[in-house]
Protein backbone atom coordinates (compact mmCIF):
# COMPACT_ATOMS: atom_id res chain seq x y z
CA UNK A 1 0.00 0.00 0.00
CA UNK A 2 1.40 3.38 -0.87
CA UNK A 3 2.14 5.83 1.91
CA UNK A 4 -0.31 8.36 0.52
CA UNK A 5 -3.22 5.91 0.53
CA UNK A 6 -2.26 4.60 3.97
CA UNK A 7 -2.16 8.08 5.44
CA UNK A 8 -5.43 9.10 3.77
CA UNK A 9 -7.18 6.11 5.38
CA UNK A 10 -5.57 6.93 8.73
CA UNK A 11 -6.84 10.51 8.43
CA UNK A 12 -10.45 9.31 8.27
CA UNK A 13 -10.02 6.57 10.88
CA UNK A 14 -8.35 8.83 13.47
CA UNK A 15 -10.95 11.53 12.87
CA UNK A 16 -13.92 9.19 13.29
CA UNK A 17 -12.45 7.38 16.29
CA UNK A 18 -11.96 10.73 18.02
CA UNK A 19 -15.40 12.07 17.06
CA UNK A 20 -17.61 9.04 17.48
CA UNK A 21 -15.80 7.00 20.13
CA UNK A 22 -13.57 9.12 22.34
CA UNK A 23 -15.74 12.25 22.36
CA UNK A 24 -18.69 10.11 23.40
CA UNK A 25 -16.93 8.59 26.40
CA UNK A 26 -18.83 9.72 29.48
CA UNK A 27 -16.61 12.10 31.47
CA UNK A 28 -14.62 10.11 34.02
CA UNK A 29 -13.42 13.15 35.86
CA UNK A 30 -13.50 16.86 35.16
CA UNK A 31 -9.76 16.78 34.37
CA UNK A 32 -9.80 13.91 31.92
CA UNK A 33 -10.49 14.45 28.23
CA UNK A 34 -9.30 11.57 26.06
CA UNK A 35 -7.39 12.96 23.07
CA UNK A 36 -5.82 10.54 20.61
CA UNK A 37 -6.41 12.04 17.17
CA UNK A 38 -3.10 13.96 16.99
CA UNK A 39 -1.23 10.63 16.84
CA UNK A 40 -2.00 10.91 13.12
CA UNK A 41 0.45 13.80 12.86
CA UNK A 42 3.10 11.94 14.87
CA UNK A 43 2.83 9.02 12.45
CA UNK A 44 3.35 11.00 9.24
CA UNK A 45 6.41 9.88 7.21
CA UNK A 46 9.88 11.26 7.90
CA UNK A 47 10.53 12.43 4.38
CA UNK A 48 7.50 14.69 4.15
CA UNK A 49 8.10 18.31 3.23
CA UNK A 50 7.82 20.56 6.29
CA UNK A 51 5.28 22.78 4.52
CA UNK A 52 3.21 19.73 3.70
CA UNK A 53 3.20 18.60 7.33
CA UNK A 54 1.95 22.02 8.42
CA UNK A 55 -0.79 22.03 5.78
CA UNK A 56 -1.91 18.48 6.63
CA UNK A 57 -1.92 19.33 10.34
CA UNK A 58 -4.03 22.41 9.73
CA UNK A 59 -6.57 20.56 7.57
CA UNK A 60 -6.73 17.65 10.00
CA UNK A 61 -7.34 19.95 12.96
CA UNK A 62 -9.94 21.92 11.08
CA UNK A 63 -11.81 18.72 10.14
CA UNK A 64 -12.08 17.80 13.80
CA UNK A 65 -13.15 21.36 14.59
CA UNK A 66 -16.05 21.04 12.17
CA UNK A 67 -17.39 18.30 14.45
CA UNK A 68 -16.70 19.91 17.79
CA UNK A 69 -17.94 23.37 16.66
CA UNK A 70 -14.73 25.06 17.73
CA UNK A 71 -13.29 26.34 14.42
CA UNK A 72 -9.55 26.84 14.80
CA UNK A 73 -9.03 25.34 18.26
CA UNK A 74 -7.70 21.92 17.31
CA UNK A 75 -6.24 23.33 14.10
CA UNK A 76 -4.02 25.68 16.11
CA UNK A 77 -2.78 22.87 18.36
CA UNK A 78 -2.18 20.54 15.40
CA UNK A 79 -0.21 23.18 13.51
CA UNK A 80 1.94 23.72 16.60
CA UNK A 81 2.95 20.06 16.91
CA UNK A 82 3.32 19.74 13.14
CA UNK A 83 5.80 22.63 13.34
CA UNK A 84 7.70 21.18 16.31
CA UNK A 85 7.79 17.61 14.98
CA UNK A 86 10.86 17.92 12.69
CA UNK A 87 12.89 19.48 15.53
CA UNK A 88 11.99 16.60 17.84
CA UNK A 89 12.90 14.05 15.17
CA UNK A 90 16.27 15.71 14.57
CA UNK A 91 16.99 15.82 18.28
CA UNK A 92 16.06 12.26 19.04
CA UNK A 93 17.26 10.28 16.06
CA UNK A 94 20.80 9.04 16.50
CA UNK A 95 23.06 10.85 14.05
CA UNK A 96 24.68 7.82 12.44
CA UNK A 97 21.37 6.16 11.63
CA UNK A 98 19.69 9.40 10.69
CA UNK A 99 19.70 8.40 7.07
CA UNK A 100 16.16 7.36 7.99
CA UNK A 101 16.13 3.71 7.20
CA UNK A 102 12.47 3.52 8.13
CA UNK A 103 9.52 5.35 6.66
CA UNK A 104 7.88 6.93 9.68
CA UNK A 105 8.44 7.45 13.42
CA UNK A 106 7.67 4.37 15.50
CA UNK A 107 9.10 2.51 18.46
CA UNK A 108 10.95 0.25 16.06
CA UNK A 109 12.47 2.93 13.88
CA UNK A 110 13.55 5.21 16.73
CA UNK A 111 13.85 2.85 19.70
CA UNK A 112 11.43 2.75 22.62
CA UNK A 113 13.00 5.43 24.81
CA UNK A 114 13.47 8.12 22.13
CA UNK A 115 10.05 7.33 20.69
CA UNK A 116 8.39 7.63 24.10
CA UNK A 117 10.13 10.98 24.63
CA UNK A 118 9.02 12.13 21.19
CA UNK A 119 5.41 11.18 21.92
CA UNK A 120 5.42 12.58 25.43
CA UNK A 121 6.86 15.97 24.54
CA UNK A 122 4.56 16.52 21.56
CA UNK A 123 1.54 15.31 23.56
CA UNK A 124 2.40 17.77 26.30
CA UNK A 125 2.76 20.64 23.80
CA UNK A 126 -0.49 19.73 22.10
CA UNK A 127 -2.53 19.47 25.29
CA UNK A 128 -0.92 22.49 26.89
CA UNK A 129 -1.71 24.71 23.91
CA UNK A 130 -5.19 23.30 23.33
CA UNK A 131 -6.26 23.63 26.97
CA UNK A 132 -4.52 27.00 27.21
CA UNK A 133 -6.75 28.31 24.41
CA UNK A 134 -9.80 26.89 26.21
CA UNK A 135 -8.61 28.31 29.51
CA UNK A 136 -8.25 31.86 28.14
CA UNK A 137 -12.01 32.26 28.51
CA UNK A 138 -12.17 31.47 32.19
CA UNK A 139 -9.23 31.35 34.51
CA UNK A 140 -8.50 28.99 37.32
CA UNK A 141 -4.81 28.22 37.20
CA UNK A 142 -4.79 25.06 39.32
CA UNK A 143 -7.64 23.64 37.30
CA UNK A 144 -5.72 24.35 34.11
CA UNK A 145 -2.51 22.70 35.34
CA UNK A 146 -4.43 19.72 36.70
CA UNK A 147 -6.26 19.28 33.44
CA UNK A 148 -3.10 19.52 31.35
CA UNK A 149 -1.27 16.90 33.40
CA UNK A 150 -4.22 14.49 33.65
CA UNK A 151 -5.08 14.81 29.97
CA UNK A 152 -1.45 14.36 28.92
CA UNK A 153 -1.12 11.26 31.10
CA UNK A 154 -4.28 9.76 29.60
CA UNK A 155 -3.25 10.62 26.01
CA UNK A 156 0.24 9.18 26.54
CA UNK A 157 -1.18 5.99 28.03
CA UNK A 158 -3.61 5.60 25.13
CA UNK A 159 -0.91 6.17 22.53
CA UNK A 160 1.31 3.53 24.12
CA UNK A 161 -1.61 1.09 24.19
CA UNK A 162 -2.29 1.82 20.52
CA UNK A 163 1.39 1.21 19.75
CA UNK A 164 1.23 -2.20 21.39
CA UNK A 165 -2.15 -3.21 19.96
CA UNK A 166 -1.47 -2.11 16.40
CA UNK A 167 2.22 -2.58 15.62
CA UNK A 168 2.87 -1.00 12.25
CA UNK A 169 4.79 -3.15 9.86
CA UNK A 170 7.88 -1.18 8.99
CA UNK A 171 10.06 -2.32 6.20
CA UNK A 172 13.72 -1.58 6.43
CA UNK A 173 14.38 0.77 3.55
CA UNK A 174 17.38 -0.12 1.48
CA UNK A 175 19.06 1.96 -1.13
CA UNK A 176 17.47 -0.06 -3.88
CA UNK A 177 13.94 0.56 -2.71
CA UNK B 1 16.80 44.50 0.55
CA UNK B 2 18.59 41.34 -0.42
CA UNK B 3 19.08 40.52 3.23
CA UNK B 4 15.38 40.86 3.88
CA UNK B 5 14.58 38.38 1.15
CA UNK B 6 17.22 36.02 2.50
CA UNK B 7 15.76 36.38 5.97
CA UNK B 8 12.24 35.61 4.74
CA UNK B 9 13.51 32.67 2.72
CA UNK B 10 15.47 31.29 5.62
CA UNK B 11 12.54 31.45 8.03
CA UNK B 12 9.81 30.74 5.49
CA UNK B 13 8.53 27.69 7.37
CA UNK B 14 8.32 29.66 10.58
CA UNK B 15 6.37 32.41 8.81
CA UNK B 16 4.04 29.86 7.26
CA UNK B 17 3.52 28.40 10.73
CA UNK B 18 2.65 31.86 12.06
CA UNK B 19 0.21 32.49 9.22
CA UNK B 20 -1.63 29.22 9.92
CA UNK B 21 -1.73 29.99 13.64
CA UNK B 22 -3.18 33.43 12.97
CA UNK B 23 -5.87 31.98 10.68
CA UNK B 24 -6.79 29.35 13.27
CA UNK B 25 -6.92 31.80 16.17
CA UNK B 26 -8.92 34.36 14.18
CA UNK B 27 -11.49 31.70 13.34
CA UNK B 28 -11.60 30.56 16.95
CA UNK B 29 -12.05 33.93 18.61
CA UNK B 30 -14.47 35.31 16.04
CA UNK B 31 -16.62 32.18 16.43
CA UNK B 32 -16.57 32.48 20.21
CA UNK B 33 -17.76 36.04 20.00
CA UNK B 34 -20.37 35.86 17.26
CA UNK B 35 -20.98 32.14 16.78
CA UNK B 36 -20.43 32.55 13.08
CA UNK B 37 -17.39 31.53 11.12
CA UNK B 38 -16.70 31.50 7.41
CA UNK B 39 -16.76 27.78 6.83
CA UNK B 40 -19.01 26.56 9.64
CA UNK B 41 -22.22 26.79 7.59
CA UNK B 42 -20.99 24.30 5.00
CA UNK B 43 -19.19 22.23 7.62
CA UNK B 44 -22.38 21.94 9.66
CA UNK B 45 -24.24 20.56 6.67
CA UNK B 46 -21.55 17.89 6.09
CA UNK B 47 -21.03 16.91 9.72
CA UNK B 48 -24.77 17.07 10.28
CA UNK B 49 -25.39 14.47 7.61
CA UNK B 50 -22.70 12.13 8.99
CA UNK B 51 -23.93 12.64 12.51
CA UNK B 52 -27.44 11.78 11.41
CA UNK B 53 -26.23 8.47 9.96
CA UNK B 54 -24.38 7.70 13.16
CA UNK B 55 -27.36 8.73 15.21
CA UNK B 56 -29.71 6.45 13.30
CA UNK B 57 -27.60 3.53 14.55
CA UNK B 58 -27.17 4.84 18.05
CA UNK B 59 -30.89 5.47 18.34
CA UNK B 60 -31.66 1.75 18.55
CA UNK B 61 -29.72 1.36 21.77
CA UNK B 62 -31.83 3.97 23.48
CA UNK B 63 -35.26 3.02 22.12
CA UNK B 64 -36.49 1.41 25.30
CA UNK B 65 -35.76 4.35 27.52
CA UNK B 66 -37.02 6.84 24.95
CA UNK B 67 -40.30 4.97 24.68
CA UNK B 68 -40.68 5.16 28.40
CA UNK B 69 -40.01 8.89 28.43
CA UNK B 70 -42.43 9.54 25.57
CA UNK B 71 -45.03 7.46 27.34
CA UNK B 72 -44.60 9.54 30.45
CA UNK B 73 -44.89 12.71 28.47
CA UNK B 74 -47.96 11.47 26.63
CA UNK B 75 -49.49 10.65 29.95
CA UNK B 76 -48.76 14.09 31.28
CA UNK B 77 -50.20 15.75 28.19
CA UNK B 78 -53.23 13.49 28.25
CA UNK B 79 -53.94 14.70 31.74
CA UNK B 80 -53.98 18.23 30.42
CA UNK B 81 -56.59 17.41 27.78
CA UNK B 82 -59.58 19.64 27.93
CA UNK B 83 -61.91 16.64 28.06
CA UNK B 84 -60.64 15.97 31.56
CA UNK B 85 -62.18 19.17 32.78
CA UNK B 86 -65.78 20.15 33.14
CA UNK B 87 -65.52 23.65 31.78
CA UNK B 88 -64.28 23.21 28.26
CA UNK B 89 -61.01 25.05 27.69
CA UNK B 90 -60.70 26.20 24.10
CA UNK B 91 -58.02 28.79 24.60
CA UNK B 92 -55.11 26.77 23.20
CA UNK B 93 -54.77 25.39 19.73
CA UNK B 94 -51.73 23.73 18.30
CA UNK B 95 -52.15 24.89 14.72
CA UNK B 96 -49.54 27.37 13.57
CA UNK B 97 -51.50 29.21 10.91
CA UNK B 98 -54.47 30.33 12.96
CA UNK B 99 -54.83 33.96 13.86
CA UNK B 100 -52.51 35.11 16.58
CA UNK B 101 -55.42 36.30 18.66
CA UNK B 102 -58.09 33.70 19.31
CA UNK B 103 -61.70 34.22 20.21
CA UNK B 104 -61.24 34.10 23.97
CA UNK B 105 -58.85 37.05 23.90
CA UNK B 106 -55.70 35.12 24.75
CA UNK B 107 -52.65 35.90 22.64
CA UNK B 108 -50.30 33.12 21.67
CA UNK B 109 -46.77 34.06 22.63
CA UNK B 110 -44.80 30.82 22.25
CA UNK B 111 -44.98 28.06 19.69
CA UNK B 112 -42.84 24.93 19.54
CA UNK B 113 -41.40 22.71 16.82
CA UNK B 114 -40.26 19.12 17.38
CA UNK B 115 -36.69 18.18 16.42
CA UNK B 116 -34.32 15.30 16.82
CA UNK B 117 -30.81 15.55 18.25
CA UNK B 118 -28.15 14.33 15.82
CA UNK B 119 -25.03 15.21 17.78
CA UNK B 120 -24.41 15.87 21.42
CA UNK B 121 -21.48 16.43 23.73
CA UNK B 122 -21.14 16.69 27.48
CA UNK B 123 -17.45 16.19 28.12
CA UNK B 124 -16.13 19.57 27.06
CA UNK B 125 -16.34 22.92 28.76
CA UNK B 126 -18.42 24.39 25.99
CA UNK B 127 -20.93 21.83 24.85
CA UNK B 128 -23.10 22.04 21.79
CA UNK B 129 -26.00 19.96 20.51
CA UNK B 130 -26.90 19.65 16.84
CA UNK B 131 -30.53 19.19 15.79
CA UNK B 132 -32.00 18.18 12.44
CA UNK B 133 -34.03 21.30 11.81
CA UNK B 134 -32.66 24.45 10.21
CA UNK B 135 -33.65 27.71 8.59
CA UNK B 136 -35.70 25.84 5.97
CA UNK B 137 -37.83 24.47 8.78
CA UNK B 138 -38.28 27.82 10.50
CA UNK B 139 -35.46 27.76 13.05
CA UNK B 140 -33.82 31.08 13.85
CA UNK B 141 -30.99 32.04 16.15
CA UNK B 142 -31.72 32.62 19.84
CA UNK B 143 -34.71 30.30 20.01
CA UNK B 144 -35.04 28.26 23.18
CA UNK B 145 -34.76 24.47 23.18
CA UNK B 146 -36.39 22.15 25.72
CA UNK B 147 -36.66 18.39 26.07
CA UNK B 148 -39.56 16.43 27.60
CA UNK B 149 -37.83 16.61 30.97
CA UNK B 150 -36.44 20.14 31.07
CA UNK B 151 -34.61 23.06 29.49
CA UNK B 152 -31.80 22.13 27.07
CA UNK B 153 -30.32 25.35 25.66
CA UNK B 154 -30.39 28.08 23.03
CA UNK B 155 -30.00 27.97 19.24
CA UNK B 156 -26.77 29.76 18.28
CA UNK B 157 -26.10 28.83 14.67
CA UNK B 158 -28.41 27.79 11.85
CA UNK B 159 -27.67 26.20 8.49
CA UNK B 160 -30.32 25.26 5.94
CA UNK B 161 -31.25 21.89 7.45
CA UNK B 162 -29.47 21.77 10.80
CA UNK B 163 -29.05 24.01 13.78
CA UNK B 164 -26.43 24.16 16.53
CA UNK B 165 -27.73 24.54 20.06
CA UNK B 166 -25.59 25.91 22.86
CA UNK B 167 -26.51 23.56 25.66
CA UNK B 168 -26.98 24.63 29.28
CA UNK B 169 -23.58 22.98 29.74
CA UNK B 170 -21.75 25.91 28.13
CA UNK B 171 -19.70 28.51 29.93
CA UNK B 172 -21.43 31.38 28.14
CA UNK B 173 -24.98 30.17 28.55
CA UNK B 174 -27.07 32.23 30.92
CA UNK B 175 -30.73 31.42 31.43
CA UNK B 176 -33.09 33.56 33.43
CA UNK B 177 -34.50 31.30 36.14
CA UNK B 178 -36.78 31.56 39.12
CA UNK B 179 -37.56 29.69 42.31
CA UNK B 180 -40.91 28.10 41.69
CA UNK B 181 -42.43 28.43 45.14
CA UNK B 182 -41.62 32.09 45.76
CA UNK B 183 -40.93 33.52 42.30
CA UNK B 184 -37.60 35.30 42.90
CA UNK B 185 -35.56 35.27 39.74
CA UNK B 186 -31.85 34.79 39.11
CA UNK B 187 -29.48 33.44 36.52
CA UNK B 188 -28.49 29.84 35.85
CA UNK B 189 -24.93 29.22 34.63
CA UNK B 190 -22.54 26.32 34.34
CA UNK B 191 -19.07 26.22 35.88
CA UNK B 192 -17.69 23.82 33.27
CA UNK B 193 -17.01 20.99 35.70
CA UNK B 194 -19.74 18.52 36.47
CA UNK B 195 -22.43 18.05 33.78
CA UNK B 196 -24.96 17.01 36.44
CA UNK B 197 -25.00 20.35 38.25
CA UNK B 198 -25.65 23.98 37.31
CA UNK B 199 -25.17 27.10 39.40
CA UNK B 200 -27.99 29.52 40.22
CA UNK B 201 -26.96 33.03 41.26
CA UNK B 202 -28.62 36.27 42.33
CA UNK B 203 -31.28 34.73 44.53
CA UNK B 204 -31.55 37.05 47.57
CA UNK B 205 -30.77 35.59 50.97
CA UNK B 206 -34.27 36.36 52.19
CA UNK B 207 -35.53 33.34 50.26
CA UNK B 208 -35.45 30.14 52.30
CA UNK B 209 -34.37 27.38 49.97
CA UNK B 210 -34.48 23.68 50.67
CA UNK B 211 -33.02 20.70 48.91
CA UNK B 212 -35.43 19.58 46.21
CA UNK B 213 -37.07 22.96 45.50
CA UNK B 214 -37.88 23.36 41.81
CA UNK B 215 -35.99 25.90 39.72
CA UNK B 216 -37.99 26.94 36.65
CA UNK B 217 -37.63 29.42 33.79
CA UNK B 218 -38.59 32.90 34.89
CA UNK B 219 -41.34 35.15 33.59
CA UNK B 220 -38.73 37.58 32.28
CA UNK B 221 -37.13 35.19 29.82
CA UNK B 222 -37.70 36.02 26.16
CA UNK B 223 -36.75 32.51 25.01
CA UNK B 224 -38.69 30.15 27.23
CA UNK B 225 -42.29 30.11 28.42
CA UNK B 226 -42.49 30.63 32.18
CA UNK B 227 -42.48 27.71 34.62
CA UNK B 228 -40.54 25.18 32.58
CA UNK B 229 -38.40 22.99 34.82
CA UNK B 230 -34.63 23.61 34.76
CA UNK B 231 -33.64 21.57 37.79
CA UNK B 232 -33.94 21.06 41.52
CA UNK B 233 -31.94 22.55 44.36
CA UNK B 234 -29.12 20.26 45.48
CA UNK B 235 -27.36 22.46 48.01
CA UNK B 236 -27.23 26.12 48.99
CA UNK B 237 -23.97 27.91 49.54
CA UNK B 238 -24.12 31.34 51.13
CA UNK B 239 -21.06 33.52 51.34
CA UNK B 240 -21.08 35.89 54.26
CA UNK B 241 -20.01 38.94 52.24
CA UNK B 242 -22.81 38.75 49.71
CA UNK B 243 -26.53 39.34 49.79
CA UNK B 244 -27.20 36.46 47.44
CA UNK B 245 -27.27 32.69 47.58
CA UNK B 246 -25.11 30.57 45.31
CA UNK B 247 -27.26 27.53 44.64
CA UNK B 248 -26.10 24.21 43.23
CA UNK B 249 -28.86 22.93 40.96
CA UNK B 250 -29.23 19.37 39.73
CA UNK B 251 -30.32 19.46 36.08
CA UNK B 252 -33.79 18.14 35.36
CA UNK B 253 -32.78 17.13 31.88
CA UNK B 254 -30.38 14.23 31.40
CA UNK B 255 -27.85 15.73 29.00
CA UNK B 256 -26.15 12.41 28.38
CA UNK B 257 -28.99 10.92 26.37
CA UNK B 258 -31.11 13.79 25.10
CA UNK B 259 -32.74 12.63 21.86
CA UNK B 260 -35.97 14.47 21.07
CA UNK B 261 -36.34 18.16 21.76
CA UNK B 262 -38.75 21.01 21.10
CA UNK B 263 -37.57 24.31 19.71
CA UNK B 264 -39.56 27.21 21.07
CA UNK B 265 -40.21 30.38 19.15
CA UNK B 266 -41.26 33.56 20.88
CA UNK B 267 -43.68 35.23 18.49
CA UNK B 268 -43.27 38.61 20.16
CA UNK B 269 -39.51 38.49 20.25
CA UNK B 270 -38.90 41.02 17.51
CA UNK B 271 -41.18 43.53 19.10
CA UNK B 272 -39.55 43.04 22.49
CA UNK B 273 -36.10 43.40 21.04
CA UNK B 274 -36.94 46.50 19.04
CA UNK B 275 -38.24 48.11 22.17
CA UNK B 276 -35.12 47.10 24.07
CA UNK B 277 -32.74 48.40 21.42
CA UNK B 278 -34.70 51.65 21.23
CA UNK B 279 -33.87 52.19 24.88
CA UNK B 280 -30.25 51.34 24.37
CA UNK B 281 -29.68 53.79 21.50
CA UNK B 282 -32.05 56.71 22.00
Amino acid sequence: MSELLKNSIRFVVFLFVQVYVLNNVPPLHQFVVPYLYFLYILWLPFNMNRFAILVVGFIFGLSLDAYTKTPGLHAAACVLIAYLRPFMVNLLMAKDTSEFNYVSPSAKSMGWAPYATYVFVLTLFHNFYLLFLEWLQFGNFLYFIGKVSATTAVSFLMIMIVEMLFPRKQRFRTNTA
Amino acid sequence: MRNIFLFIRRYSIFFFFLVLQVIALTLLFSYRKFHQAAFMGIANNVTGRLNEEYNSVELYFKLKQKNKELLEENNRLRNLLSSNFQLRDTSFTLVRDTAKIDSTGLVRRFISFPAQVVDNSTSRENNYIMINRGSNQGIKRDMGVVSPSGVVGTVVDVSTNYAVVMSLLHRLNKVSAAVKKTGESGTVEWDGKNPLYLTLREIPKSVKLQKGDSIVTSRYSDKFPPDMLIGTVESVHSESGSNFHTVKVRTANNFFNVQYVYVIENLDKEEQQNLKSAIRNP
